[in-house]
């Protein structure tokens, strides 16, 4: 465990090495440009600190992007239009309700292919085709029927997007979770006289439990995807895409590279909420080894 | 009226495939009755209510743009797929394989590397086209160089657990034969690592044609899909943007299928492609 910790540690430092090292590479054109300009010559350790601070950097150092996160969540009031924990919420929101749809979706869809064939034989190949499908050419036509099926707003059509894309692992696991039950215990259910629905809430959803969550880590990845995704190309103007999206039309790549930050941290956290919720359930379950 | 008959055609179809569903000979043909199914009740609404092709226009028409802006789709086909998408899914998968082979042979860089590695992959990488696009220019350099971050590290993390995926009997057994470690890399254990390499390229076709269309909606010269897509839908050319829809669906999925087909030969002896 500490030798594990101690070489992530020593990569995400080199990480951080060869960032600095490719910004003073980057950088340093717009540098020695300005320096022909004023008519001088740089040195090479002037250079290094040309390139550190730059306004418009092509690439922002470490330093910079962190301290544009610190500046923009901290230092600013939660309900300013310039903080990223404000973008950030208005991004978590779609996503959750995004999730929310898909993993209701996935797992109604789930229940069907179990107990139906003529399901299982038309629906399942329709799911693989519809996750080759690339969503982001169906994410401006989604938003065009949302507004002309009189829903207002971005939120609808950024849900849809995401429920698009986390509903296909939530469908996957749990039909191998569904169907996990052994020949044995089925049989065991049938010898106490369990009806149908007794089979179902006794046996196959707890079974299908642990196939569940390790779905929904990666449904609720995939949802934060799609909703950045949807907020993207369509002129959002609120979330963490849209800020994305805006540092790019005002050539502000530190306002890009902070709110990419914001979202990596955001599908992290999501992501270890929803191990630790599991390692709960699991437990209590008495399934946790 | 025509609604009535699209959900008349809609309910025998589907009595129809409960019956082919019973037998096995003919149950392939199910998905292909389903999807026909749906296309038919889709018509039936469009033309039933008199839905406006400015809202959701009928299949047929879609059908009937398909066949006349053939040429236009082409060459979009060939910029964002063949170019873009094409180009990016070669580096990003051949650079994340080397990778794979170089963090295995070093339990330091696996027990640094795979936590992080593990970690991007679930990031949403789609947010950094803009910062690409900005630094590779307008044309599919730019797009190709999104799908090489996209695809690298699912690629990259499931070679490294297909590399793992050896039991110490088969290691030892390799090494009883005095085999080198280049021997035993592509003996035994690239080719038991096949069916998780192939479960992340599988992953990685998908990424790609996103990456590829995403890309375009930040720039992109006057042709290719993204392009297309967010113009058509500017001038309320439903019609044309259904139609790229169509092209990015068929592209998908005959990647998908090819890669599927691929693994089959490769992975033949693999349980999971027995049944």
């Amino acid at each position: 465990m500490m030798r594990s910790v101690g070489a992530v540690l020593t990569v995400l430092v080199a990480l951080v090495v060869i960032w600095y090292a490719a910004a003073v590479w980057m950088n340093s054109g717009w540098a020695l440009g300005q320096a022909e300009k004023r008519g001088e010559v740089l040195s090479f350790s002037q250079l290094v600190v040309e390139t550190m601070d730059q306004k418009r950097p092509r690439l922002p150092t470490p330093h910079q992007v962190f301290g544009e996160l610190w500046d923009t969540t901290v230092e600013k009031k939660v309900t300013s239009k310039r903080s990223l924990v404000f973008h950030g919420w208005i991004t978590l929101q779609s996503t959750l309700w995004g999730f929310a749809l898909g993993v209701v979706v996935g797992i109604l869809l789930a229940v069907a292919i179990v107990y139906s064939r003529v399901m299982e034989l038309s629906v399942m190949p329709w799911a693989v085709i519809s996750q080759t499908i690339p969503i982001v050419a169906l994410a401006p036509m989604i938003i065009v029927l949302a507004s002309s099926a009189g829903i207002e707003g971005r939120g609808v059509p950024k849900a849809i997007i995401s429920a698009y894309l986390c509903f296909f692992p939530v469908l996957v696991g749990m039909v191998k979770g569904l169907r996990s039950p052994s020949r044995d215990q089925l049989d065991l259910m049938r010898t106490y006289g369990a009806s149908g629905a007794e089979v179902f809430w006794k046996l196959r959803m707890p079974a299908s439990v642990p196939y569940l969550f390790a779905s929904l880590k990666i449904g609720i990845a995939a949802a934060l995807v799609g909703t950045i995704v949807g907020e993207l190309p369509t002129g959002a103007i609120r979330g963490l895409g849209a800020r994305i999206l805006i540092g790019d039309q005002f050539g502000n790549p530190i306002m890009i590279w902070s709110a990419l930050f914001a979202a990596a941290i955001l599908a992290g956290g999501l992501v270890i909420l929803f191990g630790v919720i599991e390692r709960l359930t699991l437990r209590r379950m008495g399934a946790a080894r | 009226m025509i609604v009535v008959l699209a959900i008349a055609v809609w309910l025998a179809l589907w009595v129809l495939n409960v019956r082919l569903a019973r037998g096995s000979s003919l149950s392939w043909l199910v998905p292909v009755v389903f999807g026909v199914a749906v296309l038919v009740l889709w018509e039936g609404v469009v033309r039933g209510f008199g839905i406006s092709p400015i809202i959701l226009p009928a299949p047929s028409a879609i059908g009937a743009r398909f066949v006349a802006e053939t040429g236009t789709l082409w060459g979009d086909f060939t910029q964002t797929v063949v170019k873009g998408a094409f180009t990016g899914f070669a580096i990003g998968t051949a650079a994340a394989f080397v990778m794979a082979i170089a963090v295995d042979r070093s339990p330091f860089l696996q027990r640094g590397l795979l936590p992080i590695g593990n970690f991007v992959a679930a990031l949403p990488i789609v947010g950094t086209a803009p910062i690409l696009v900005g630094w590779f220019g307008f044309d599919w350099q730019s797009k190709a160089a999104v799908v090489v971050v996209m695809v690298f590290f699912p690629v990259l993390v499931n070679t490294v657990a297909g590399l793992k995926d050896t039991t110490t009997m088969q290691r030892d057994l390799m090494r009883t034969y005095g085999a080198s470690y280049w021997e035993t890399l592509f003996k035994l254990r690239l080719p038991a690592a096949m069916p998780f390499i192939f479960n992340g390229l599988k992953i990685a076709t998908t990424l790609a044609l996103i990456g590829a269309i995403v890309a375009e909606y930040f720039g992109s010269p006057t042709r290719g899909m993204g392009f297309r897509i967010s113009t058509e839908v500017g001038r309320l050319n439903i019609d044309m943007v259904w139609a790229e829809i169509a092209v990015a669906a068929l592209a998908g999925s005959v990647l998908y299928g090819l890669m599927v087909l691929i693994e089959k030969r490769v992975t033949f002896w693999h349980p999971s492609q027995r049944g």
